[in-house]
């Protein structure tokens, strides 16, 4: 099929930028959306231009690296899957498509497509562990049993693979789903109980600290998350907060 | 061509006493710093996967001021992230008869007895150990409904000892690892460096001690210093362009120190996994494994027929339409006692031999059938028979068996689908063998030093524990052993001489040396007046890897591979085209300083398996297989000859490698053939 791509380009963080024209040409259904930025940029490298930079990893939807909006949604048009499991055959020949980087304040763009999400990880050193230091002496893994539905909720929760889709979503960019998930998957088991109230006053403290925006329960966030972090997440984490601001250690 | 040198010195630093006492005996008589010490004592760890993660977080624990360093944005995006299946661990939760010398055993075996039995004893050793820190830190592992952790069993085994997390245990352990370093970088114990790549090692006085880094956002080349530093930037599987690995992964920081004087291993020991989605065109820029946890309810197959693969690849003929008499399952022909759970390396051959012989399912010829209608049909019976449901319809079967697999594999079913466009609930997965992992590494002592002083070597990285094959589930837990329970030890007894040492300076002529040669190196790439890609030549490599390199190897092919690659390399440094500037992020620089590390690696690596006239593990060569008998066709060891470690010294280039010999020596275990018939 023939494209048409309108994407956004920026040469550095402090770069107005703007959307650049690009015809393509032979584009195979069975091509992911990212290998096909990489027969455009491996066009543009033929011509001498600078090729579209973009975040990009695993290339299996499960490290969290690759962004981009896709026709105004976070991941583009498809539902559970991340930029790099999107498949060109959900396109049809000519297509006019817009790519353009994730945007919200708490994720400044480095250039072309990419953004910087450390702000996550920021959120993460907050309280985003259990307080545990590595030892051979730890107690057997099977002392203490867990409810198989409470393993499976943390479970759920714990997938979340910090793309920042959620904040890409909402027009608020709020950070709500992605801080909850891990909120969740500590609270749902007894490891993560012992500090549960620190961690979820210190986690939602450096979150507003970050710029993300409030939750007014939208739900676009779940509905463009890949890994398909439930909302009940955010309605735990204000429990969780609730229960953790009236009753103080 | 290589020279070869048997000098003795190679010494692996294996502890006196019997196998059992080894690691408690050791860790009881090496050196520890004090905990006042440890704080003016910095450790450099590159990479921030399970290996390099769980090393930072536990040294940092420990009280050492600790740099760690990511290319990607984050140490969560490592590419451990992707392990599947699950991680091995000797707890015998079922009662099936595991045990920590069954571990041990299985992996010597598994390794096709090319690993070293005191690094194989203490990983079965410490496995239980990784398993109760895990769950300690709010890993959610699978459980059944009494609470209690579940099991599954892998190939090349005959226990349950896999703890697993869906198909998501990579993440799960990761995110576990990530956490315990976030803990540490709230407290300031680890800097964490997003978005830096190492690119030259640092030595003085002949030790380790510091690294050149590159901030891939501003372009800036930094200095940083450090009393040891830690190389767990995992494996090189993407020298052959196309495999199961990240975009990101590359040799570049173990070839660096490779360079600078740490012994390279193994390079051609390769693990080809048999059960990936097979590719579907030129475009392709990985291929997507799809998890062996499978193998324990998916059965392959192709057609006995060759006018039935015909039909299927015309479309004339659905594989479903095939009767039960008229499919070949061939492992389970094959191997009656493994079945479809034999190890990846004969899994791997046995698909790319009917392959060979025409019945390869696809247009490309390179595909089996995974198939789950038994397993499908098997469950739906078991649940009906459990919640009472009285004469189910085939329907009702179907459904509820249906059920049961998406509970156990669904996001790897839906992984499948999105991919490919098939339903594997409905028709068989196609599948076929991709570079997965890569055995061979920096060559490491007992205590994961390499041959250069305070270097060492986790992980992936390293070429300690797997042989010439790995099991599956077990690369999880060598990076959490070597990273949580291993380094932070052995490096203790290095650096409690160095308490006096003080700080590093940055300001020294080697520091100067070696940031100078990092930016020659980026502005021949950056001033080159090329016409082609990195990602032309890089496709290229893995051509001649994949071709000559690959699952099958001969001398002739070995020695067309060396010379092919050598003028690729002469190519690409005369007409490669980096576009952009040295001072900005530019994803194709990047590429360019890997790709030529690779270029360098997959010379060497060709020259390790021409030396290694045996077939061993995944190294096979079609010159040493059995040729009657019950075995016939199966892969030959040649114990007298090669049960060594082959160790390569870098001397100016990879034709002029010196090969070094640390013998193996087994004296728990009896070599035997690796027979899963």
């Amino acid at each position: 099929m023939k494209l048409t791509l309108k994407v956004w380009r920026q040469k550095d963080r402090n770069d107005k930028g703007k959307m650049e024209t690009y015809q393509l040409d032979k584009v195979s259904g069975h091509m992911s959306f990212l290998e096909m930025m990489d027969v455009l940029n491996e066009q543009l490298v033929s011509k001498g231009e600078v090729p579209i930079a973009f975040d990009h990893d695993c290339r299996e939807g499960i490290c969290g690296m690759c962004s981009m909006y896709i026709n105004g949604e976070a991941h583009g048009p498809d539902r559970g899957v991340t930029t790099c499991q999107l498949h060109m055959r959900k396109f049809k020949d000519g297509d006019t498509i817009y790519v353009e980087p994730f945007r919200a304040k708490g994720f400044p763009i480095i250039k072309d497509l990419v953004v910087d999400r450390s702000a996550f990880d920021r959120i993460q050193h907050a309280g985003g562990f259990v307080s545990v230091n590595t030892s051979g002496n730890t107690q057997d893994a099977n002392a203490i049993p867990v409810p198989k539905a409470d393993a499976d909720k943390a479970f759920d929760a714990a997938t979340c693979i910090g793309c920042g889709a959620c904040v890409a979503s909402c027009k608020n960019a709020s950070a709500m789903l992605f801080v909850s998930a891990k909120v969740s998957q500590f609270a749902l088991l007894p490891q993560g109980k012992v500090e549960a109230k620190r961690r979820v006053l210190n986690m939602v403290e450096q979150m507003d600290k970050e710029g993300f925006g409030n939750c007014t329960n939208t739900g676009a966030c779940e509905v463009e998350c890949p890994k398909g972090i439930s909302l009940e997440n955010i309605a735990r984490m204000n429990r969780e907060y609730l229960k953790a601001s009236i009753f103080s250690e | 061509m290589t020279s070869e040198q048997s000098m003795a010195i190679l010494d692996a630093k294996i502890p006196e006493g019997p196998l059992k006492e080894k690691w408690t005996n050791h860790k009881n008589k090496i050196n520890v710093v004090n905990p006042a010490n440890k704080r003016s004592i910095d450790i450099i760890v590159v990479g921030t996967g399970l290996a390099g993660g769980s090393a930072a977080a536990s040294l940092a624990e420990l009280g050492y001021s600790v740099k760690a360093f990511c290319f990607q944005d984050s140490p969560r995006r490592a590419h451990s992230i992707a392990a599947q299946g699950g991680i091995n661990a000797a707890k015998n939760y079922q009662n099936d008869g595991d045990s920590t010398y069954r571990l041990f055993y299985d992996t010597v075996k598994g390794g096709d007895y090319r690993a070293r039995e005191a690094n194989v004893y203490r990983l079965a050793e410490v496995s239980a150990n990784i398993i109760d820190q895990c769950v300690a830190q709010g890993v959610p592992f699978a459980r059944d409904y009494g609470g209690l952790l579940d099991n599954r069993s892998f190939g090349g085994v005959l226990v349950s000892r896999t703890f697993y997390a869906k198909g998501q245990t990579g993440q799960q352990l990761l995110l576990g690892a990530y956490s315990a370093m976030n803990r540490q970088i709230g407290k300031g114990k680890i800097q964490m460096f997003n978005r830096h790549e190492m690119l030259e090692l640092v030595l003085v006085d002949g030790k380790a001690r510091g690294i050149i880094a590159r901030n891939l956002v501003t372009g800036e080349i930094q200095r940083h210093s450090a009393h040891a530093v830690v190389i767990a930037s995992g494996g090189y599987g993407n020298v052959f362009y196309l495999s199961t690995n990240a975009m990101g992964s590359n040799v570049t920081a173990a070839w660096r120190i490779h360079k600078k004087g740490a012994f390279f291993a193994n390079p051609c020991y390769t693990q080809i996994h048999p059960t990936c989605i097979p590719r579907s065109g030129d475009y392709q820029s990985k291929l997507t494994l799809m998890s062996e946890s499978l193998r324990n309810d998916g059965r392959i197959w192709v057609p006995k027929k060759l006018e039935d693969v015909e039909a299927i690849r015309k479309g004339t003929k659905k594989p479903t339409d095939l009767a039960e008499d008229d499919r070949d399952y061939y492992l389970e022909r094959r191997y009656p006692a493994f079945g479809n759970l034999v190890p990846r390396d004969v899994a791997s051959r046995a698909a790319k031999e009917r392959c060979d012989a025409g019945f390869g399912v696809n247009e490309t010829g390179e595909a089996v059938y995974l198939d789950f209608s038994a397993a499908i049909m098997r469950y739906g019976k078991e649940k009906a028979l459990v919640t009472g449901e009285e004469h189910p319809s085939a329907a009702r079967i179907l459904e509820l068996g249906e059920k049961v697999v998406e509970e156990k594999y669904g996001n790897l079913f839906q992984m499948y689908e999105k991919i490919t466009d098939d339903n594997p609930y409905k028709t068989p997965m196609m599948i076929y063998p991709a570079v997965h992992y890569t055995m061979g590494g920096i060559w490491v002592d007992y205590n994961l030093m390499t041959t250069i002083p305070g270097c060492y070597a986790a992980g992936e990285a390293n070429f300690s524990d797997h042989g010439a094959n790995r099991l599956g589930a077990s690369a999880l837990m060598q990076g959490l052993a070597d990273g949580y329970f291993v380094l932070p030890y052995t490096i203790g007894d290095y650096l409690a001489s160095d308490i006096r040492t003080g700080k590093i300076s940055t300001e020294s002529p080697e520091f100067d040396e070696a940031e100078k040669a990092v930016k020659a190196r980026i502005d021949r790439f950056i001033g080159n007046k090329g016409t082609k890609s990195v990602d032309h030549f890089h496709k290229r490599l893995g051509k001649v890897m994949w071709d000559k390199v690959g699952m099958a190897r001969n001398e002739a092919g070995l020695k067309e591979a060396a010379k092919e690659i050598r003028e690729i390399r002469a190519e690409f440094y005369q007409d490669v085209f980096v576009p952009g500037t040295a001072n900005e992020l530019n994803p194709e620089l990047e590429k360019a300083l890997r790709v030529e590390d690779f270029l360098e690696l997959g010379e060497l690596f060709a020259y390790d398996a021409l030396q290694r006239t045996e077939s061993c593990g995944g190294h096979f060569r079609e010159e040493s297989a059995e040729t009657d008998g019950p075995q016939k066709g199966e892969a030959k060891r040649d114990d007298d000859n090669f049960a060594y470690v082959a160790a390569w010294e870098w001397s100016g280039d990879p034709e002029k490698a010196i090969l070094h010999k640390e013998q193996l020596t087994f004296n728990d275990i009896e070599l035997k053939q690796r027979s899963y018939k």
